[in-house]
């Protein structure tokens, strides 16, 4: 391939980049840009997202093997953009209501996306490398962009602070998987491993450290303290975006560093990841049920959803890997538009945000309360919502890979989750109203119903992007 | 014909894309809507029935659409003998269901209507789902519409009772969806390949070892007794009745605990063949201790709600009975006392609910002497009374008179015992319900507020009509009803026997050929069936 056709083959990546870097220049050169740092995200989003489609058919590796192309990467790069678009539509009202619409906002979450992006098409440790980081870095300062409340910043500095430890422990682990393998592209890791390794215990301890690492980044039982203050701190729609995107792109970026690492993983670390899962799943749920506060609760279950998606890690098997991604797909619509409410519904100075102000929601904003109600059902995993195929095929993945011990905690998790997501239910539709709720939804109503029919669709269809999935891995 | 039964599953689909699409203002147009569109679905359900031919045995009407091709999903639908009389029994509630809401409910309409369709609709899918898969969908489906019933429009503690209905079966559920997901990817490992296809999971069942047996049978076992609810797993009943609106009731009574005892029958009896033979005895000893419990318990019981629900539990304790005798006239009186408890006890929460419009209170203290002050209404309420009671002559005597008779002769049970305690509930229900209808009807008008009640009005007239035709109609003449399932639950226990012993007793007729053969059509047939399954321990 010529040096052009590459470039074009990765052309998502090339131009989520030049975008970001341009609203950031807008950002320097004119005055009063937020409006047009606004709909130059959108439109370019867009671009990204048809670039990907244009990429999708042909997959392949390019650039001496560093990034993948086309494939999975490229229908990955389809689901962040939209994911953008949908951050995006939610934080322009989000942002007006609290007064701060600057648009570094618009460039940061540019940024995160490029990470992101990146990270989909990573075929290369060093390139997973910058992709996390890339992303994390733009999650720091977006997490303390409300730079005059206390517990924004709060939230920005523990989670840089553990972020840049958990980034030791990546690091450390790549290190030594390149020290026991003598290469860092996942070609030549596999190729190298297929021979067998030479320093076992070295790579066994690699791929400790990575594990360590990656479950810092999705929040899995014992790294996922964090979680809870990060989210609950971070203005509301930077958290719809980072517990979702975040997530996804990391168990994305995952896959293939597993599939290249499959000679040296062995049951004993089948077993252990299995017991992260469970004891995820459960601790998420546990906790979440306590939570009055309702960015904290969903804070606490996504910690949970982290624990359903490495059952995909433990399967590893198609299957698995197919489950879980579904699954994180899923996950990011379900889970951006319970947020998206949360934020609507939210005051200045993270306000109306406890269990009880969402009494009576469904008398004064049925459709919003109604579509809260599917993403909550979707998250419970309830049919014919997308998070219940999602774990339908978890589910069947982990029982193949004589996990069902593990999918039975996983059902027990359910259970429990099913008590505090109701709990939402019957404050919006079983309480009467206190006081009226003034809402302004603006363009958070494209999200909302974009999300809501993203969720019905893929719990309806989900055959379309399984069969996507199953296609490119 | 094939349409109309997935016409009797749309239609209530569309009514309810239908309401969400009526401005909330609207709402006679509302009520008339979910009326006319749950009356087709009843004319669409009798369509089916007529369309049904009871000498062919399997499945009729079967549609079989690929949805989810990486898992053997599909959208299969079809009714055998056994779901028919509960599709028909759902299709009839429905709208006596909502005619009970016509007053009642007034508040939110909009959302009230939308949800009874969206339950109707899971409801019938339940009945007729042959994928375990698509099975699950409505089971859970099911939930949804029923927990806001119970929560928007229920009584005073509704929201614990809503709350608990929910978590009580979806507990259940869950483990059922592990064991769902389990019987896939064993037939992929010995079966030839995923897949959630209720016929391809029934051949390859028998042989499914007797350990893996044991615990697939109560992941499914639990779900459906604790819907059912059978003893000791029914205290979310009592607390989801008496805070459900009536037309809640009705519908739950009436239909939502037949979905366990249907998913016993289905998939226990069907799945788990020998696991059901170790079993059958502990289910049918707890479905007798819970028709003496159920009506211990509701002779005890001051509200009329509380009392009707426990003899719900006293009644499905019949049905569980006969089901796990395991004989033809068992399965046979437990099918008939499904959809007779679904009548008569459907109509004894319309005769609470009409009382309580009236006086907004439930308690059997409040009441007396109304005989003489709606003597329209002491008739109906005697017909509802007498026939859960099992009077010969009305329906409810048919069903419990054949559970009992199956389970005394049950091969499987191989004791008198369960018949003999068994039918001491049936002497305690004539106790109980004798008790309630001479509180509330006999006796001095003590309580002043009772002077000026009305009597029934034509509304519910109509409400009551088409069930007490059925109270006779089964009660006088079984045959037709009986007919429908008879050839289903004589292949089932046939096979159930030729596992059990080796041999049966059962004559089932031959399946009907064609007088002349066409080679063109038995070249079709030959191509369509299915390579034989590998034997239990062949090489993958």
């Amino acid at each position: 391939m010529s040096a052009v056709q590459e470039i074009l083959a990765i052309a998502p990546v090339v131009l989520i980049g030049l975008l970001a870097t341009a609203v950031m220049v807008v950002d320097a050169l004119i005055r009063q840009s937020a409006r047009l740092s606004f709909w130059l995200s959108v439109v370019g989003l867009l671009g990204v997202a048809a670039a990907a489609v244009w990429t999708l058919p042909a997959s392949g590796t390019v650039l001496s093997g560093m990034l993948s192309s086309g494939g999975m990467a490229a229908l990955f790069d389809i689901v962040f953009a939209a994911a953008g678009v949908l951050t995006l539509l939610a934080a322009r009202p989000y942002l007006e209501r609290e007064g701060r619409e600057y648009d570094e906002f618009y460039a940061l979450l540019l940024f995160a996306l490029a990470g992101a992006i990146i990270l989909a098409h990573a075929a290369h440790l060093v390139v997973f490398f910058l992709g996390i980081e890339l992303l994390s870095v733009s999650f720091y300062v977006l997490a303390g962009y409300f730079r005059t409340q206390p517990r924004s910043v709060e939230a920005a500095l523990k989670y840089f602070l553990l972020g840049a430890f958990a980034t030791g422990f990546l690091l450390y682990g790549i290190a030594m998987v390149y020290g026991s393998t003598g290469a860092m592209g996942y070609e030549s890791v596999a190729a190298r491993l297929q021979r067998g390794s030479p320093l076992p215990m070295l790579l066994g301890i690699g791929v400790g450290l990575l594990l360590v690492g990656i479950g810092f980044k999705i929040a899995v039982v014992p790294f996922h303290q964090w979680v809870p203050d990060v989210y609950q701190g971070a203005p509301t729609v930077v958290t719809a975006f980072m517990s979702t995107v975040g997530k996804a792109a990391v168990v994305v970026a995952l896959v293939p560093i597993f599939e290249a690492l499959r000679p040296a993983l062995d049951w004993k670390l089948q077993s252990a990841v299995a017991v992260l899962s469970a004891a995820t799943i459960l601790l998420g749920n546990v906790l979440a049920v306590v939570q009055r506060n309702l960015k904290r609760m969903l804070a606490y279950s996504s910690i949970a959803h982290a624990g359903y998606l490495l059952m995909g890690v433990v399967a590893q098997s198609e299957r698995g890997w197919a489950g879980m991604l579904f699954y994180a797909v899923a996950y990011v619509f379900m889970q951006m538009g319970a947020f998206v409410v949360v934020a609507l519904v939210e005051q200045e100075n993270e306000h109306r945000l406890e269990l009880n102000d969402y009494a009576g929601l469904s008398r004064q904003h049925p459709a919003l309360a109604a579509m809260m109600a599917v993403f909550l059902f979707s998250l419970t995993g309830l049919p014919p919502f997308a998070g219940f195929f999602g774990k339908y095929f978890l589910f069947t993945a982990a029982i193949e890979a004589g996990y069902t011990w593990l999918a039975v905690v996983a059902v027990l998790g359910t259970m429990v989750s099913a008590y505090f997501y109701l709990g939402v239910l019957v404050a919006m539709y079983f309480r009467e109203p206190a006081a009226p709720i003034a809402i302004q939804t603006g363009t958070a109503k494209a999200t909302l119903w974009l999300s809501t029919a993203a969720v019905l669709l893929l719990g309806l269809f989900p055959m379309t992007l399984l069969g996507l999935l199953q296609r490119f891995l | 014909m094939e349409w109309l039964l997935v016409a009797a599953l749309a239609v209530p689909l569309v009514g309810f894309l239908a309401v969400l699409l009526i401005p909330r203002e609207q709402v006679g147009m509302i009520r008339w809507v979910s009326l006319l569109l749950s009356l087709l679905t009843l004319v669409a359900a009798v369509g089916v029935w007529l369309h049904f031919d009871p000498q062919q045995p399997g499945f009729q009407l079967v549609t079989n659409v690929r949805w989810i091709e990486a898992l053997d999903v599909g959208f299969r639908i079809g009714v055998d003998g056994i779901s028919l009389l509960l599709v028909g029994l759902t299709a009839l509630l429905m709208p006596i269901a909502i005619l009970a809401s016509w007053e009642p409910i007034q508040h939110r309409q909009k959302e009230y209507y939308a949800m009874m369709l969206l339950l109707e609709a899971a409801m019938l899918g339940v009945f007729v789902a042959l994928d375990t898969f698509l099975f699950y969908v409505f089971w859970e489906l099911v939930l949804i519409p029923m927990y806001f019933i119970i929560g928007i429009w229920g009584g005073g503690n509704r929201v614990y009772a809503a709350l608990k209905f929910f978590l009580y079966t979806l507990v259940g559920s869950l483990l059922m969806l592990v064991a769902i997901v389990w019987l896939g990817v064993y037939a992929e490992q010995h079966a030839g390949g995923f897949t959630a296809d209720f016929e391809r999971l029934r051949q390859m069942a028998p042989t499914l070892p007797l350990e893996l047996q044991r615990w697939l049978f109560w992941a499914f076992a639990l779900s459906f007794c604790i819907k059912v609810p059978l003893f000791p797993l029914h205290t979310w009943l009592p607390d989801a009745h008496v805070e459900a609106p009536t037309a809640g009731s009705v519908i739950l009574a009436g239909v939502l605990l037949k979905m366990g005892t249907y998913g016993l029958v289905r998939y226990n009896l069907e799945l788990f063949p020998q696991a059901s033979f170790e079993y059958a005895s502990l289910l049918a000893w707890l479905g007798v201790v819970g028709i003496v419990y159920g009506a211990l318990v509701a002779f005890a019981q001051r509200d009329m709600k509380k009392l009707i629900a426990y003899s719900s539990v006293s009644h499905l304790g019949f049905i569980v009975l006969g089901i796990f005798s395991m004989t033809v006239e068992g399965l046979q009186g437990a099918l008939i006392q499904m959809v007779n408890h679904g009548l008569s006890t459907g109509m004894l929460f319309l005769c609470v609910g009409v009382l309580y419009e009236r006086r907004h209170t439930r308690e059997l203290a409040e009441f007396g002497g109304l005989v003489r002050i709606m003597p329209v209404f002491a008739v109906f309420l005697a017909l509802a009374v007498l026939s859960s009671a099992g009077l010969p002559g009305l329906n409810g005597f048919v069903g419990e008179f054949l559970s009992l008779l199956g389970a005394a002769r049950s091969p499987f049970l191989a004791s008198f015992a369960y018949a003999g305690v068994g039918v001491l509930g049936v002497i305690l229900a004539a106790a109980y319900l004798l008790k309630f209808y001479h509180a509330t009807m006999f006796g001095e008008v003590s309580n002043p507020h009772n002077y000026h009640l009305r009597d029934v009005s034509r509304l519910e007239v109509v409400q009551f009509l088409p069930l007490v035709v059925l109270f006779f109609w089964i009660g006088l003449y079984p045959g037709p009803f009986l007919r429908t399932s008879e050839l289903a639950s004589k292949a089932l226990v046939a096979k159930l026997e030729q596992l059990r012993f080796g041999t049966t007793n059962i004559v089932l007729p031959q399946p009907q050929t064609a007088p002349a053969v066409q080679p063109q059509k038995l070249l079709e047939e030959l191509l369509r069936q299915r390579p034989p399954l590998p034997p239990e321990n062949a090489p993958r």
